[in-house]
């Protein structure tokens, strides 16, 4: 019997037409697009984009020089050189991050200990030519100083879940 | 038609007070140039036909897939087509070095061309004809099967293993549909008593509106016509021979800019040609739905007959689009096997069967003679 039910489903074309009644239905169904210039999506305030190199409230740079963002980054987009300053203390004299290496997973953020090197919201950037997105140390001082108020925020928030 | 038209040339000619002149140049070739003028009429709307249905595609598979589609250039995305064409236009045209250069060129031409000089017979309204041709289906049946000669040009001559598969592929898809195609015309035939089409068309007019259309005695061959000429297009499901994920485009693998340009454009051509002749055979073409009907014939009969026609179109080519957000590829053999072990014998039992029917008294489809 059930074959013969089978059979003649078969010759009606009976499971077709159920699948172009489901695409019927999505046809009218509400797009779940999201426009993008227009409109945006919800951001998590651990959200990892464009790095930012931060300050302390007096100006001074908060990296130190430690060098374990670039142990630990596993695309090695991170080169570090540091010298003693006059005043005895380790300061880097190079800190490139090479955007195009860069996987994006947070862990630089992660192995500093002074919160120096942040990955801020931003998202929406570009480069023209080649080695626009080979940041600097100066262009990534520029980030944080630029958006210290969100990073801080985000910082904020994110620290009773560290 | 072709008396308002020498008028308006005339009216124009004669403000410059030149008509006489013109006319004793252009006298021995006007009927070509009349027959020319006719095949623009029917070529520019459907060139944007095709580009809009290319459009009308991306929208509906859009929807279907819950997303919104072009929706950037102009209004909701409403000059997309143009700006595709631009752009394919301005493309650099790669021919591969060890090519046939000449049938690398050619092939393109050879499948667009077929889809658009079967367009000389089909009616758009009663006497709206380019070719009142009696064996205009005929005509038609062979212009369908030229179209496999451009895709095995086009695969042969550029040389590349996935053109040749691809090729290979639809050629035997193409001819293997083209029987069931031809069956199921076989039994249109058998009812219209009929090769031309406008008389197929008017075979079908009855005071029964669309119960006399031959959708109705011919059911399973509609459904069967359908199918083939899904395949015969190479639309999806049947799309094996581009198959993307397979062999990347098939035949037209080697072809960019305007050379891929017209391969599109040939496939759709042939959608809305597949679309028009569906309707014709099976649709009754421009006829109206509900003619004769108590209130509801009376309502409609003022609308032109060209407005149904295109109305039925729309909605056979939906029908290709819904097909395309449905369902997934055939495999090859599969395909083989519906084709050759179940659609072919459905349309010869069929031709039979409208064959003992017609000798019953239960027969209410004949041509109405006069």
């Amino acid at each position: 019997m059930e074959k013969i039910t089978h059979f003649i489903k078969t010759f009606l074309l009976w499971e077709l037409l159920k699948g172009m009644a489901l695409t019927g239905r999505y046809m009218f169904a509400r797009n779940i697009t999201v426009h993008f210039p227009e409109e945006k999506t919800p951001q998590s305030f651990r959200f990892r984009g464009l790095h930012a190199q931060r300050r302390y409230a007096n100006g001074e740079e908060r990296c130190i020089g430690c060098k374990l963002c670039e142990a630990v980054c596993p695309a090695l987009a991170i080169k570090i050189e540091t010298e003693e300053r006059a005043d005895g203390t380790r300061r880097t004299t190079l800190y490139d991050i090479d955007l195009v290496k860069c996987i994006f997973c947070g862990f630089c953020e992660e192995a500093c200990p002074v919160d120096a090197i942040v990955e801020t919201r931003i998202l929406e950037y570009h480069g023209e030519k080649r080695g626009d997105l080979y940041y600097t140390k100066e262009m990534l001082l520029a980030v944080g100083d630029k958006y210290e108020a969100q990073i801080a925020k985000d910082r904020a928030a994110d620290a009773p879940y560290r | 038609m072709e008396a308002q038209v020498l008028h308006f040339f005339q009216w124009f000619w004669d403000l410059f007070g030149l008509w006489n002149l013109v006319w004793s140049f252009v006298e021995p070739i006007w009927p070509l140039i009349w027959t020319l003028i006719k095949i623009v009429v029917i070529i520019i709307p459907l060139m944007l036909g095709v580009a809009y249905l290319t459009y009308a595609e991306r929208k509906i598979l859009a929807y279907m897939q819950v997303r919104v589609g072009p929706n950037r250039v102009g209004y909701y995305g409403l000059l997309q087509p143009i700006a595709d064409g631009i752009k394919l236009l301005f493309k650099e045209l790669i021919v591969p070095i060890r090519s046939n250069k000449f049938l690398f060129a050619f092939a393109p031409v050879m499948v667009l061309a077929p889809a658009l000089a079967a367009w000389a017979v089909v009616p758009f309204s009663d006497g709206l004809v380019l070719a009142n041709i009696n064996a205009g289906l005929l005509f038609i049946l062979s212009m369908t099967s030229i179209g496999v000669y451009g895709v095995i040009i086009a695969g042969w001559s550029s040389n590349s293993k996935y053109a040749f598969l691809g090729a290979m592929r639809s050629a035997a898809q193409m001819v293997s549909y083209e029987l069931p195609m031809g069956f199921a015309l076989v039994c249109v035939l058998l009812a219209a008593q009929s090769m031309n089409l406008t008389d197929i068309v008017l075979g079908q007019q009855s005071k029964a509106g669309l119960f006399g259309w031959y959708i109705v005695p011919l059911f399973p061959m509609f459904v069967v016509y359908l199918i083939s000429g899904v395949a015969e297009t190479n639309r999806a499901p049947f799309d094996m021979a581009e198959g993307e994920s397979e062999i990347v485009a098939g035949f037209h693998v080697e072809y960019s800019g305007m050379g891929f340009a017209l391969f599109f454009l040939g496939e759709y051509a042939n959608m809305i040609l597949i679309a028009a002749l569906t309707t014709l055979f099976f649709l009754g073409g421009w006829l109206n739905p509900f003619h004769g009907w108590p209130l509801l014939g009376a309502l409609t009969d003022f609308v032109p007959g060209i407005v149904w026609l295109l109305a039925k179109i729309f909605f056979i080519l939906f029908l290709f689009l819904w097909f395309r957000a449905t369902f997934p590829r055939y495999r090859y053999d599969q395909l083989m096997r519906l084709g050759w072990k179940i659609l072919i014998p459905l349309t010869l039992v069929w031709v039979v069967v409208v064959a003992a029917w017609m000798q019953t008294p239960y027969w209410f489809w004949s041509p109405v003679q006069g």
